[in-house]
């Protein structure tokens, strides 16, 4: 941190994520993950001093920027109310908005919901419906990514089948989170791979499904988390570093497998928290892994791993719970993933590994851990690192 | 805890607004606007720590439509970058929170639509709760209608009261060569016109806009090392009001009054003031919450009426505010932008030169 | 109140009384026997946009309907864009050189999609591919055609295929696949920065 203000995550809520949450409205959806976190808190919405929302595209639910229609079922009459939408990336820049809010000295408590309800519309239509005078892609979202996990495949020299074991794991860490989306008691790696072949080499098990769900955070300055903690008994997750990069969709020189931006934003964020090895200093990390084979290559451009090696980081086993590094323990974006949400479900289930919250997938011991999104062609980074200890 | 932080507008360009940019894609028409708000203090993107825009994938009809747009700045190497679904000077306020965060001394802010490809009021009653507004379909000017209706009713103001805002903001915005409507009818003219829909008319509605604008901020030194007379942010803040216009009282914005008075607007006097109304009516509303009066000059730029550019209009009124204050012509102005229908969300501004 | 849980979810705590100050509404018993709850409403929506292409990507599609692929030059570095979208997105300047690229490329990455998307998407497998053009900086995408799947390769030299002169159009689909060329592969190392 810059020696400003200290903020730390005081209550995390979540909605119970699923393809059609067909029992809510948009702001019961909202208020399920927001009361959660602020009981989780110990709070209530009269100690909220701003409201800050992220999500993505407003065609999934067919209301153009719905922050407004929610004003009240969020409690922000009266209040300042803010709306982040930077692609996938968005509920971790979401969260770091909320962070500066209290960093910069303005707001005491915020609280900061990721969310999406693409069960309204269409969903692979809302996120990329043709648009004439531009070349249209018809191999799809996976297609536009899965040329560039060929590209690492060939550069490290990987087996063919690290990402159906990135699948496996990610999809058994999510039986034991209560929330997840998919649960999927028999799945096998025989089952993984037999699953539809997409587009090659990701298959339908290695694929993200589109889910409905909110996640809420409340941050809090320092006096008002050591109050928050005092009476919940829970200790605060300090927010030791946040950062955000990007770069263009179609720059000469971009290398989408090692993207320059997702480099530069680990490296800040490190160099915020004292980081010097996070193999070593890092306890637990939640990474946006949508397809599979993504773990290996953000492993490497997170520094985790040597260039080429991330790939024998996952078949090593490291990244399973029971490894050195346990990646998404939670399930990650394979097993659940409302776009606006799931940067800040990355973010939100760090903060909780650190308060010790996770339950059944916590890594115990955990007090370090790294919350990541990106978005976009792989091109909008953001990362926060948080941590038990004040910084 | 307050911040601590001096923040200037060290900067302000914005487009030549017009009915429909249609020879330039977003891209091409915000470009300019960018590079001109850099070059007109030597800055590069390298010399900015944080770049923020406003943008509507709705108005673009476009998802992540704000993507593009970043091929307009420079991002390679890789910049520290965010983007809020909202106007510009949102956008303005996170950078402003980023830097009093000290993650940021300066940034590039910038806020822009091109309305013209869709059907601007249609796509605006999308922004509706969808359970009991939206399904009716009522555009933005029937609802400003309601709210016209409401103040009129209420003896709060009278259409010739309407016309003479009209009048003013379009004659002055003789003065600003960006502006897209220049000139007004005479007052009775006005009047004599049919309503467009009762009881506006023609003369009440912003015109549909393409266009946008750009700012950078500095703090302390870094301003007064770029601007000789920089518009210092002394306050800004921000609220809403319910989005059920059956719950609130629609002749008045409690929300621009409780931002005005967070953002200080009442320790000084104010020589000038940039009001994002984009209806007659609401310049009257905004007025009386703001506590504005007497002697400060309202909209000398013609304000929305002149030109709105959705998702710019709010950040151009902190960028004419600033320029004045820059000139020299103005000392302390207050600066707002609305979002939503009906004055529902309004962040107020307080910018002061130098004594 | 939160509604009664229908997920499985059991580790939620109980919404202590007064956590939200907002009064709760007085809801009426619900009308069973009689009327179904209403759990979703169909709003049918539809909005009709007309899209401005962009002086550059106007130029281009100009261009494609004379069977010309028309990149455009970064003014500082020199890269040479396609399809150009009017700025150079390095530098942040427009790109208003334009260059005549040929049709003729190198494959610089590719998938095999089992799954197309579109209207226009061929029939599955096919391959997807991104596409260097000789003397272009970025990559172009299109469909590879005429060549096994096995026997698809990073590196391998393609050209474009075109609909008869008759049904060219200002659009993309002026090129329908591309095909490879006898010509040696180039190294898969110097397409790196480019796809």
């Amino acid at each position: 941190m810059s020696g400003a203000n200290r903020v730390a995550v005081v209550g995390v809520g979540q909605t119970k994520y699923a393809a059609v949450r067909g029992d809510v409205s948009l702001a019961g959806l909202l208020r399920e993950a927001a009361y959660r976190a602020l009981a989780d808190a110990h709070l209530t919405m009269d100690d909220i001093d701003a409201i800050i929302v992220g999500k993505a595209p407003d065609f999934f639910e067919g209301v153009m920027m719905p922050e407004g229609y929610l004003a009240e079922a969020l409690g922000a009459v009266g209040k300042p109310l803010f709306r982040v939408h930077t692609a996938g990336s968005v509920g971790g820049s979401t969260a770091i908005v909320a962070a500066s809010h209290i960093e910069s000295g303005v707001h005491e408590r915020v609280l900061t919901i990721g969310w999406e309800m693409q069960s309204c519309s269409e969903a692979m239509w809302a996120l990329s419906f043709p648009l004439p005078f531009q070349q249209q892609l018809v191999a799809g979202a996976g297609g536009y990514f899965a040329p560039y996990i060929r590209e690492y495949m060939r550069r490290s020299d990987a087996p063919d089948d690290i990402g159906i074991l990135v699948a496996l794991k990610d999809r058994l860490n999510a039986l034991k989170n209560p929330y997840a989306h998919l649960h999927e008691p028999d799945i096998t790696y025989d089952s993984v791979k037999e699953s539809f072949m997409l587009w090659e080499p990701i298959r339908y098990s290695e694929t993200c499904p589109s889910s409905d769900g909110a996640i809420a955070l409340v941050l809090a300055g320092e006096q008002a988390a050591e109050a928050s903690a005092a009476s919940t008994g829970v200790a605060p997750a300090w927010i030791h570093g946040t950062s955000m990069r990007s770069e263009p969709a179609m720059a000469s020189g971009r290398d989408q497998v090692s993207p320059q931006a997702s480099r530069d934003c680990a490296a800040d964020v490190y160099q915020q928290a004292g980081i010097t090895n996070p193999r070593q200093q890092v306890d637990v990390v939640e990474m946006y892994v949508p397809f599979s084979w993504y773990e290996p290559m953000w492993l490497e451009s997170l520094g985790f791993a040597e260039v080429n090696a991330g790939w024998k980081m996952t078949e090593s086993g490291a990244t399973q719970r029971t490894g050195d590094l346990p990646v998404n323990c939670s399930g990650g974006v394979l097993s659940t993933n409302p776009i606006g949400a799931s940067g800040m479900i990355r973010f939100g289930e760090a903060a909780m590994q650190v308060r010790n919250q996770a339950g059944d997938h916590q890594i115990d011991g955990a007090r370090v851990a790294v919350g990541h999104a990106y978005g976009g062609a792989a091109q909008f980074f953001a990362m926060w690192v948080v941590g038990s200890a004040k910084p | 805890m307050a911040p601590t932080r001096d923040v200037a507008i060290v900067s302000f360009a914005q487009s030549d607004h017009r009915r429909a940019a249609s020879d330039t894609n977003e891209v091409e028409m915000i470009q300019p606007v960018i590079h001109g708000a850099l070059d007109k203090i030597g800055a590069k993107i390298a010399d900015i720590g944080f770049t923020c825009s406003g943008s509507s994938d709705y108005l673009a009809g476009q998802a992540f439509s704000f993507v593009m747009t970043l091929d307009a700045v420079g991002a390679f190497p890789p910049i520290m970058e965010s983007h809020v679904e909202m106007d510009g000077a949102w956008a303005l306020y996170e950078a402003w929170l980023k830097i009093q965060a000290g993650h940021a001394d300066t940034a590039l802010v910038y806020g822009y639509s091109k309305a013209s490809p869709g059907d601007l009021p249609r796509v605006l009653s999308r922004q509706l709760d969808p359970y009991y507004y939206g399904p009716l379909w009522p555009d933005s000017v029937a609802l400003a209608g309601l709210q016209a209706r409401a103040m009129l009713d209420a003896g709060l103001i009278t259409e010739a009261e309407m016309a003479g805002i009209a009048h003013r903001s379009r004659e002055a915005a003789r003065g600003n060569p960006h502006a897209q409507i220049k000139g007004s009818a005479p007052i009775d003219q006005l009047l004599a016109e049919d309503y467009l829909s009762d009881p506006l008319r023609v003369h009440d509605v912003p015109p549909i806009t393409d266009g946008g604008a750009a700012i950078v901020l500095a703090a302390g030194d870094r301003a007064r090392e770029w601007v000789d007379r920089p518009a210092w942010i002394r306050g800004i803040d921000h609220r809403i009001d319910s989005h059920n216009l059956g719950a609130r009282d629609l002749t008045a914005a409690p929300s621009a009054k409780l931002a005005g008075e967070k953002a200080g607007i009442g320790a000084g006097a104010v020589d000038v003031a940039e009001l994002h109304a984009p209806f007659t009516h609401q310049e009257k509303i905004l007025t009386t919450a703001l506590g504005l009066g007497g002697s400060t000059v309202i909209n000398p730029s013609g304000g929305p009426l002149a030109a709105n550019p959705v998702m710019g209009a709010g950040l151009i009124r902190l960028g004419e505010v600033a320029n004045r204050i820059m000139d020299g012509e103005a000392n302390r102005g207050v600066a707002h932008a609305t979002s939503g229908h009906l004055l529902q969300q309004n962040l107020v501004a307080v910018l002061e030169g130098d004594a | 109140m939160p509604p009664a849980d229908t997920d499985t979810d059991r580790t939620v705590s109980e919404m202590p009384d007064g956590l939200w100050s907002m009064p709760q509404p007085t809801v009426p018993a619900p009308i069973a026997d009689v009327a179904e709850p209403i759990q979703r409403i169909r709003v049918p929506a539809s909005m009709h946009y007309r899209y401005t292409p962009g002086t550059a990507p106007t130029r281009f599609l100009l261009g494609l309907a004379e069977k010309k692929i028309l990149g455009e030059r970064d003014p500082v570095n020199g890269d040479v864009y396609v399809p150009p979208r009017g700025m150079s997105p390095v530098v942040g300047l427009p790109t208003t050189e334009q260059v005549e690229l040929s049709d003729h490329g190198s494959l610089a990455a590719f998938c095999v999609v089992h799954i197309g998307f579109g209207v226009n998407a061929p029939p599955t497998p096919f391959v997807s591919a991104l596409v260097l053009l000789d003397g272009a900086a970025t990559s172009v995408y299109g469909t590879l055609l005429e060549i096994p799947i096995e026997e698809v390769r990073i590196g391998m030299r393609v050209e474009a295929v075109w609909v008869d002169d008759a049904e060219l159009t200002t659009s993309f689909e002026n090129i329908r696949y591309w095909r490879p060329l006898d010509e040696p592969d180039v190294p898969a190392a110097t397409l790196q920065g480019h796809m």
